[in-house]
């Protein structure tokens, strides 16, 4: 149950891991479409935590291309219909992530993400 | 909710028969008595592993099956969502720390919440992901601290979890309680919109934990304050941390006028008896449940709890049947 939305917010947090961190890269996934109620005003307050480039490269990475490369000023329905859907229907159920600083991998199973670290890796 | 809260009742392995023993051996030479110890230490950490495995799975559905610890649990998320203040009709996306098999994050469901939780229990989580929450889970350690970018969450909640945090875990420095508490709290802190806020209820051992961890959030940026619900009240006594963040920036009743400095005033806590409060539990519960019903969310008749023990009568059966059939043949 990763949907992009919250790997959008996810960085690495292992020790001295700090910049380059972000965002983390999906490999071997696995994906699920789950259908979610559309709520434009949560997608309008939303809009300005997102991290607009990685979302639309991981995005296209998992086969969907439908997010302009720029964020756009006028926020259609069209628009924010593809924004819901790339953001809170699109289930990554297996596979891993990988941080692009460090390369700690985070794997996926089942839909969770496994985000212990090991001792010396605790900042 | 961390499934360790069972251990507490089996973790006293009672010293006093230990020192009765070498009492009564003394006569016989030290390393016999020696001997003995280490073969008593081995079968006890034997026992302890087989208590905690059975723990792991067991309890996990055990704890989020009892009615009235899931009262309890839904109780203290309301109250939580209450001390959060958030603007009223404006969505929120909000972080769960130690989410457990997703009781509060049902309640987050039905609000129309978004959220994300953490929880270091496999099994909590996997029960979680039976009740199919909408919220995405994550394995983790809180006292590893998170990894979220600033600002990501709108506000966050914690039931019944971060007393644990008070727990040495190895001899490794990164494991011992202040700093689990500082990684913690700095990088909650952190993650949190500015303005927001964390409420966080926790079972304190004593008033020294409580100051000893309010301590800790400040030092980590935090503002606001301790506000204890029923404080007279041995039983319905309840800790939150209520933690602000610039200044917790409430968007609801206008509750405090922090005057022109941005601070909000720290919530009250409630007072009375627990029992003055049983009629609206209880018509929260029916609320709820009917919210449930009308969302096509209905439970199931044959759910994973009538399975399960479906299941286990079944294995109970066939063992009888097998005895029986010994004796005939």
């Amino acid at each position: 149950m990763v949907r992009l939305i919250t790997h959008n917010l996810l960085a690495c947090h292992a020790k001295d891991c700090n910049t380059n961190n972000f965002p983390l890269e999906f490999k071997d996934v696995q994906l699920e479409i789950r259908e979610a109620d559309f709520n434009p005003d949560f997608l309008k307050g939303f809009m300005p935590k997102i991290e607009w480039k990685a979302l639309v490269d991981t995005a296209r990475q998992l086969g969907d291309t439908s997010l302009p490369l720029e964020q756009p000023e006028m926020l259609d329905d069209e628009f924010l219909k593809n924004l819901h859907h790339v953001l809170l229907e699109i289930h990554v159920e297996e596979g891993s992530m990988t941080c692009p600083n460090c390369k700690h991998v985070y794997p996926i199973s089942n839909g969770i993400p496994n985000m212990l670290l090991a001792e010396h890796e605790i900042g | 909710m961390s499934l360790s809260l069972s251990f507490t009742g089996h973790h006293d392995p009672q010293p006093l028969p230990l020192t009765l023993h070498s009492a009564l051996f003394t006569l016989h030479s030290l390393s016999s008595v020696l001997a003995l110890l280490v073969c008593a230490a081995i079968v006890l950490v034997l026992v302890l592993v087989l208590v905690a495995r059975y723990y792991g799975d067991a309890e996990a559905k055990k704890y989020t099956s009892n009615t009235r610890n899931q009262q309890i649990q839904a109780d203290m998320t309301y109250r939580a969502l209450e001390l959060l203040n958030l603007p009223p009709g404006q969505p929120a996306f909000l972080l769960d720390i130690g989410c457990g098999s997703g009781l509060s994050g049902e309640i987050l469901d039905e609000e129309g919440y978004l959220w994300a939780g953490v929880d270091v229990a496999p099994s909590m989580l996997e029960v979680a992901l039976e009740r199919e929450v909408e919220g995405d889970l994550f394995l983790q350690d809180i006292g590893q601290g998170f990894g979220f970018r600033p600002g990501s969450f709108d506000g966050a909640i914690s039931i019944s979890v971060i007393q644990w945090l008070l727990n040495a875990e190895t001899s490794h420095p990164t494991s011992s309680p202040p700093h689990r508490l500082q990684r913690f709290f700095t990088t909650l802190h952190s993650s949190l919109r500015s303005p927001s806020r964390a409420v966080l209820q926790f079972y304190p051992s004593s008033d020294e934990q409580v100051q000893m961890i309010a301590g800790v959030a400040r030092k980590a940026g935090f503002g606001g304050g301790v506000v204890v619900d029923y404080p007279n009240s041995r039983r319905a006594r309840k800790v939150f941390l209520c933690l602000f963040v610039g200044g917790g920036g409430g968007g609801g009743s206008g509750s405090g006028q922090g005057g022109g400095k941005g601070e909000e005033e720290l919530p009250k806590g409630l007072e009375g008896e627990e029992e003055e409060s049983a009629r609206v539990r209880f018509e929260r519960r029916r609320e709820r449940e009917r919210a449930k019903a009308k969302g096509g969310k209905r439970k199931a008749v044959k759910d994973r709890d009538w399975i399960l023990k479906k299941k286990e009568e079944d294995e109970d059966e066939d063992e009888d049947e097998r005895g029986r059939g010994r004796g005939r043949w």
